[in-house]
């Protein structure tokens, strides 16, 4: 194997009797051809936009969101963004992607569990809005290799599917692989406290019968549905939003390990947890009203 | 001393483009295509065996024209040309001789290069966005052709094993799409309908044939052992797919999805196998960045080689060209080689 230039331009030199059209040059640009903008997580900028343009009115007006401690969440690069996460079908995702893409103009892929793939329309409109399916792998490639805001909900659908009663009272952070995924891709860890999702959808029971016969992960009935019928599915209650961006979160481990201390990454997960759970006690004890804040 | 190289299926569309390109090659000494039936495209200076992959004759072929490089394009990876059981017998069985042929005692073969799919990694919800070689499969694969390829591939992984002297390489390409390859997808393509599954737009990575032919080209040249995700760069959505066709998209049924299809496959109206019912729903995607860093360029992005396919698509349809038949005889071939009547060219 010592020389051997002719063998790529013969190798690609199309014959005319093995291809019956000649084939024409490479294609310039990196999205040559491409007849729409969705990128590779199935996100699309233009139904983002039209997303964006269609809960302004609910995320300005029908929540009243404010935020504390925006500039915390870092201009540039990777970061894991955690809130705690509640209320039916969670009006916190929605909330905080517009919120953090309005007004620092960064986009932000919220990551959620992969059940919402398996939905006819519904998965696909979700995945164009900038979900991205729960899984490590995807968060490391966000993170590490693009750059990008991820969000996730540590406590997953234990969240918004525990009833009223236990409102505000943060579940278990799943086994801490947010605190693995962020030390593997060099993020910080920002943390968002979240006040209002409770109330704009009550939990007051579940039925796990049908969801386990449907196939959903739970299947909440709440108070919006008590009292507006199937309307109630994706109406919440004008809570007044409140949120409130903590800390960034720092661990001082090399990237790319092949594996972490388990006692580590859990006593960072019941750190952040502890942290989250403080804060939204704090904005409680402050909130005068529910639907005024 | 010149590469001495076999090519198995070489009476497919693969493995002949793949002995072309050895032809073509002046580091190549000898190229034998090895095919059950006649080969589909004419060979410049291969020696053609016709015979089945019979251990016993694999080895014989092997000990007898002490090959050094052999390129296993022979596994099937579309289930509507075969039945699931004839799959078997080619995908796996077939790997098993000639890696058996390949491994046996003083053996001369050094690098074995095998055309595998990105069908191993299946498409199902639970899937990472992209696949890098080492992500194991989400789900179990579901299909004959993804369980077929899957048992061929843990039998190469075992020959690399037992061999580690002889180069492993393995290709797995993502849909291959090209104006001389005929496929489920490239045939609903030609078609005024293709079919999807309403309410899912996955995402999807194609690449060109030329490109395919190339990296075989490229690991063998370089001598690069291992597992190689070969798809061109960008992904693109099934309704994208469609519209850059010119088609119609035919929404199917999100439930039962594959009774939904049969009538219209009976019919002859759309080609909907099981691993592209899957395809359809969750799409795949895969990371090509380990053999683009050993130097490795590609022609074309995905859009580019659907672009390619349709351009030739769309010719068809209005000059109604066809590749040029080309019947092998067996007798002129030889006689070609062979005989002392064959004057010499100059250069040779």
């Amino acid at each position: 194997m010592t020389s051997h230039p002719p063998l790529p331009g013969a190798l690609n030199e199309p014959a005319a009797s093995r291809a019956i059209v000649a084939v024409g040059p490479p294609g310039a640009g990196p999205d040559d051809g491409r007849r729409s903008d969705v990128d590779e997580w199935g996100r699309s900028e233009r139904v983002r936009s039209v997303a964006r343009a269609l809960y302004e009115p609910v995320y300005s007006r029908w929540f009243r969101a404010e935020w504390s401690g925006l500039e915390r969440i870092p201009r540039t690069g990777g970061a894991l963004l955690v809130a705690n996460h509640a209320g039916g079908i969670p009006s916190d995702a929605p909330v905080i992607m517009h919120g953090i893409e309005t007004e620092l103009g960064r986009p932000v892929y919220g990551m959620a569990d992969y059940f919402f793939r398996t939905l006819p329309v519904v998965g696909t409109l979700w995945s164009r809005a900038g979900g991205v399916p729960a899984n490590p792998d995807n968060a490391y490639r966000l993170l590490r290799q693009q750059h990008q805001l991820a969000l996730v909900f540590p406590e997953g659908t234990k969240g918004p599917s525990k009833s009223f009663t236990d409102r505000y009272r943060l579940r278990r952070f799943g086994r801490g692989g947010f605190v693995e995924i962020a030390m593997r891709a060099g993020v910080p860890v920002v943390p968002i406290a979240v006040v209002g999702s409770e109330e704009a959808m009550p939990v007051l029971t579940r039925i796990p019968a049908l969801s386990r016969l449907l196939r959903l992960p739970y299947l909440p009935v709440t108070a919006n549905m008590v009292l507006m019928g199937p309307l109630g599915v994706v109406v919440p209650f004008p809570a007044k939003f409140r949120l409130a961006v903590l800390e960034p979160v720092h661990f001082d481990v090399p990237p790319d390990q092949e594996r972490y201390s388990r006692s580590r990454v859990m006593d960072e997960s019941e750190r952040i947890r502890g942290l989250l759970q403080d804060q939204v006690l704090e904005m409680l004890a402050d909130r005068r009203s529910v639907w005024f804040g | 001393m010149g590469r001495r190289v076999l090519v198995t299926g070489a009476d497919s569309f693969w493995g002949g483009r793949t002995v072309q390109a050895f032809e073509a090659d002046p580091d190549t000494e000898v190229v034998l295509g090895l095919g059950r039936r006649s080969p589909s495209v004419p060979f410049e200076r291969a020696e053609f065996v016709r015979a089945d992959q019979t251990y016993s004759i694999l080895s014989r072929i092997v000990r007898a024209t002490q090959v050094d490089t052999i390129i296993h394009t022979s596994m099937v990876v579309d289930s509507t040309l075969i039945r699931d059981r004839a799959m078997h017998e080619t995908n796996v069985i077939g790997t098993l001789n000639l890696l058996a042929a390949a491994g046996a005692p003083g053996s001369p073969v050094r690098h074995v290069v095998v055309k595998s799919s990105s069908l191993v990694y299946g498409s199902s919800a639970r899937d990472p966005n992209v696949f890098t070689e080492d992500t194991p499969r989400a789900a179990p694969p579901a299909t004959a052709v993804e369980r077929s390829l899957v048992e061929a591939e843990s039998l190469v992984r075992d020959f690399a094993l037992d061999n580690p002297g002889t180069l492993v390489s393995v290709l797995r390409c993502a849909n291959v799409l090209g104006p001389g390859l005929d496929t489920p997808i490239s045939r609903n393509l030609a078609r005024p309908l293709f079919p999807v599954v309403f309410g899912y737009d996955p995402l999807v990575a194609f690449v060109s044939e030329d490109d395919v032919i190339a990296a075989f080209a490229h690991v063998v040249r370089g001598q690069l052992p291992g597992v190689f995700n070969v798809a061109g760069r960008g992904r693109l959505t099934v309704s994208e797919v469609v519209a850059i066709a010119g088609a119609r998209a035919l929404p199917l049924s999100p439930l039962q999805t594959s009774w939904a299809a049969a009538p219209l496959v009976r019919l002859g109206l759309i080609d909907f196998p099981p691993e592209l019912a899957s395809l359809l729903r969750y799409g795949r995607g895969m990371d090509t960045s380990r053999l683009r860093r050993t130097g490795f360029e590609y022609r074309d992005s995905s859009a580019g080689a659907l672009h390619d396919l349709v351009r030739s698509i769309r010719l068809r349809r209005h000059a109604g060209l066809r590749a040029p038949a080309y019947t092998y005889e067996h007798d002129v071939e030889q006689f070609f080689r062979h005989s002392p009547a064959v004057a010499p060219r100059p250069g040779d």
